[in-house]
């Protein structure tokens, strides 16, 4: 199959999924945004401008590292980490954020709502609209303002207004419900910074074609290391804009394996979990169809990780399709194995990775003792650790 | 089959008045009680029943519309359920119209659900997340089982856009008056009579306006310009409290003629 084919929606939809499912109130702002994210792209000043930003204001591009002793306690497996913990801010989040706050400005458009779940993704937003002088409203659950409450401190001190979400769950999925019903009331000034490859087309994909840079610069920078590939690359998946973000780029090197980790929370069986794709079922979650955990009657379910940024009933429409067809294999590491893999990596590497990746470090563990010796692991560490520390107890 | 007197296309068609629209969510507070304050309701002078479904994450709803559906879920309300109040509602000859979010259509199974749907005398449904552009195959299978399928114009829908959301429609078409989610407004906004005379060069179906309509000020502000107002939140809220929305009704009916 051909790169176009697997990366190029028709229709708003990668196979089955995707669409649109929103009010009619929103559908005419999802035209404008498609057509000006397609003019944006295809616009030399505009790419431009935003690998400017990407250099200077991000720090790109990010460094690939050889995690030699960890690949050494995994049985000998090389592993290598694409840093996105180095981004500016501490996550690949403002990848995304950037791109879109430069759209938004070429839309004209001076307020910008986000939902937030670690809130890594409210610290990206309010750090643009601090660089780009934009008025910025974060939604966020109860229950993650307390298990993040760093990262609510920064997006205060950037300017942004913190917004409290309390119905549902009180976590993301609930922050993004709030921050889609205050877009579909003020549609006609707002722009709706979305933090992953979820939501309705054309968000998806733009999200998608933001974050790509993360694999395009990794498969350069590994081939540049002795001129092969990696045997499989890993990340993590919440939304999935990380995971999406370093696939795109080798989803038509076939040699190479990709797998994606959801949360197991404690446990699949437990039913207290927020793996999407490996315990759910295709359905409509905020304005798209892909792998969603409900119930018989399409409620949507809580659900539970101890890393925020995971901690999400649904998954980008884009993952749901290359389950589908096979082309990435997705699993599930509990609670307690990414808190295991967070203190090995911390204390092996000196390098402390946020709470979501951790389940990518624990998967790569795994991966890395069936290749043995001799294998090529590439992770995603889509982010530091430093908002985790109140999470992860001393030990 | 729906009877003629009761499609919404005749039910709703204003005759020198406005029609009243009157909303309630099934199973809310619980079961037993929304289908008593549906069979009050459906004696109240309103020309239509729309009754929702409950759903966990409903996108276009405000506060007392989300609250009630959560309320309702906790008690116990499901698809199959709401079906059960709405044909027990509709027994009483009101014409009733379901208001639903696609996905718990689409886990019942549309088909299925558009089979239950008329089998409980259910005159047509509103999906409210459902644009045009993903309406098929779910509006084909509705229209198949003789229901009515209505599509939402809004402020933000283009001129051009406005004439394939008509085309589509069945029964009535909705004018979402605000821009934003339900729940009763103060004052309904300016700019809302343009909507409703592009809508009306486009179709000769009634045309009903929804969302923050609350008072007699707007009832007498609509009159004249379209068919129907569609009321609620404040109904909802009035449910709430422990009421049945039926003096509410009666007030604004007054301002209806
Ligand atoms: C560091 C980090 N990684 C991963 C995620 C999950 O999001 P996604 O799956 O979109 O990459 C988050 C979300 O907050 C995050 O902060």
């Amino acid at each position: 199959m051909s790169r176009s084919a697997l990366t190029h929606p028709v229709d708003g939809r990668f196979g089955a999924f995707g669409g649109q499912y929103v009010p009619e109130t929103l559908m005419s702002a999802l035209h404008e945004l498609e057509d000006m994210w397609h003019e944006a792209k295809a616009d030399p000043q505009f790419q431009l401008e935003l690998a400017g930003h990407r250099r200077a204001f991000i720090g790109r591009p990010t460094p690939i590292y050889a995690a030699t002793r960890l690949s050494e306690k995994f049985g000998g497996t090389h592993i290598h980490f694409k840093r996105e913990d180095l981004c500016h801010t501490g996550a690949h989040k403002l990848n995304n954020a950037v791109g879109q706050a430069l759209l938004a400005l070429r839309m004209g458009k001076k307020r910008i709502i986000a939902e937030t779940g670690a809130g890594q993704h409210g610290v990206a937003t309010a750090t643009v609209c601090a660089r780009f002088g934009l008025d910025c409203t974060v939604y966020m659950g109860t229950e993650d303002m307390r298990r993040q409450s760093m990262n609510v401190r920064r997006m205060k001190l950037l300017g942004a207004e913190v917004i409290e979400v309390k119905s549902g769950s009180k976590t993301l999925k609930d922050a993004t419900t709030e921050a889609i019903r205050d877009w579909v009331t003020n549609v006609r000034t707002t722009h709706y910074i979305i933090g992953s490859v979820v939501g309705p087309h054309p968000y998806p994909e733009m999200v998608r074609d933001l974050q790509r840079v993360i694999g395009d610069e990794a498969r350069e920078q590994y081939l540049s290391l002795d001129g092969k590939l990696p045997d499989v690359v890993v990340a993590c998946v919440g939304g999935g804009s990380n995971a999406i973000g370093i696939f795109t780029a080798f989803i038509d090197d076939r040699d190479v394996a990709l797998v994606g980790v959801e949360a197991a929370g404690k446990g699949i069986r437990t039913g207290q979990h927020a793996a999407s794709l490996v315990g759910g079922r295709p359905g409509v979650l905020h304005g798209s169809y892909s792998y969603v955990l409900q119930d018989g009657d399409g409620q949507i379910l809580p659900t539970h990780s101890i890393s925020a940024g995971l901690d999400y009933p649904g998954v980008g429409p884009e993952h749901a399709f290359l389950r589908d067809i096979e082309r990435v294999e997705y699993v599930a590491v509990t609670d307690q194995e990414a808190v295991v893999a967070f203190k090995l990596c911390t204390r092996l590497e000196g390098i402390m990775p946020a709470l979501e990746p951790s389940h990518a470090i624990h998967q790569a563990g795994v991966i890395a003792r069936e290749l043995g010796p001799g294998g090529r692991i590439l992770v995603c560490l889509s982010g530091r650790g430093d908002k985790d520390m109140d999470s992860v107890d001393g030990g | 089959m729906v009877a003629e007197r009761l499609r919404l296309e005749n039910a709703l068609r204003a005759d020198g008045d406005l029609k009243l629209v009157a909303y309630m969510m099934a199973g809310h507070p619980h079961k037993k009680r929304s289908i008593e304050v549906g069979r009050r309701l459906a004696g109240s002078g309103i020309a239509a029943l729309e009754i929702g479904i409950p759903h966990s994450d409903p996108l276009a709803d405000g506060p007392v519309i989300q609250k009630a559906g959560q309320e309702a879920l906790a008690n116990g309300m499901t698809v199959e359920g709401a079906l059960e109040v709405a044909k027990a509602v509709a027994a009483e000859g009101v014409p009733v119209v379901l208001m639903t979010y696609i996905n718990p259509v689409l886990q019942h199974d549309p088909r299925k659900f558009a089979a239950e749907s008329a089998q409980a005398g259910v005159a047509g449904v509103i999906v409210p997340d459902l644009p045009i552009e993903e309406a098929e195959p779910v509006a084909g299978w509705l229209r198949a089982a003789s229901l009515d399928t209505i599509f939402m114009v809004a402020p933000t829908t283009p001129p051009d856009r406005i004439a394939t959301i008509c085309s589509h429609s069945t029964g009535f078409v909705y004018c979402v008056t605000v821009t934003g989610i339900t729940g009763a407004r103060k004052e309904l906004p300016e700019g809302m009579d343009e909507l409703f005379s592009e809508v009306r060069k486009h179709t000769q179906l009634p045309l009903a306006a929804g969302f923050g309509i609350s008072r007699q000020e707007h009832m007498k502000a609509l009159r004249g310009k379209l068919d129907a107002a569609v009321v609620g939140s404040a109904i909802v809220d009035e449910i709430e409290r422990g009421g049945d929305g039926v003096a509410l009704v009666r007030e604004l009916l007054k301002a209806c003629r």
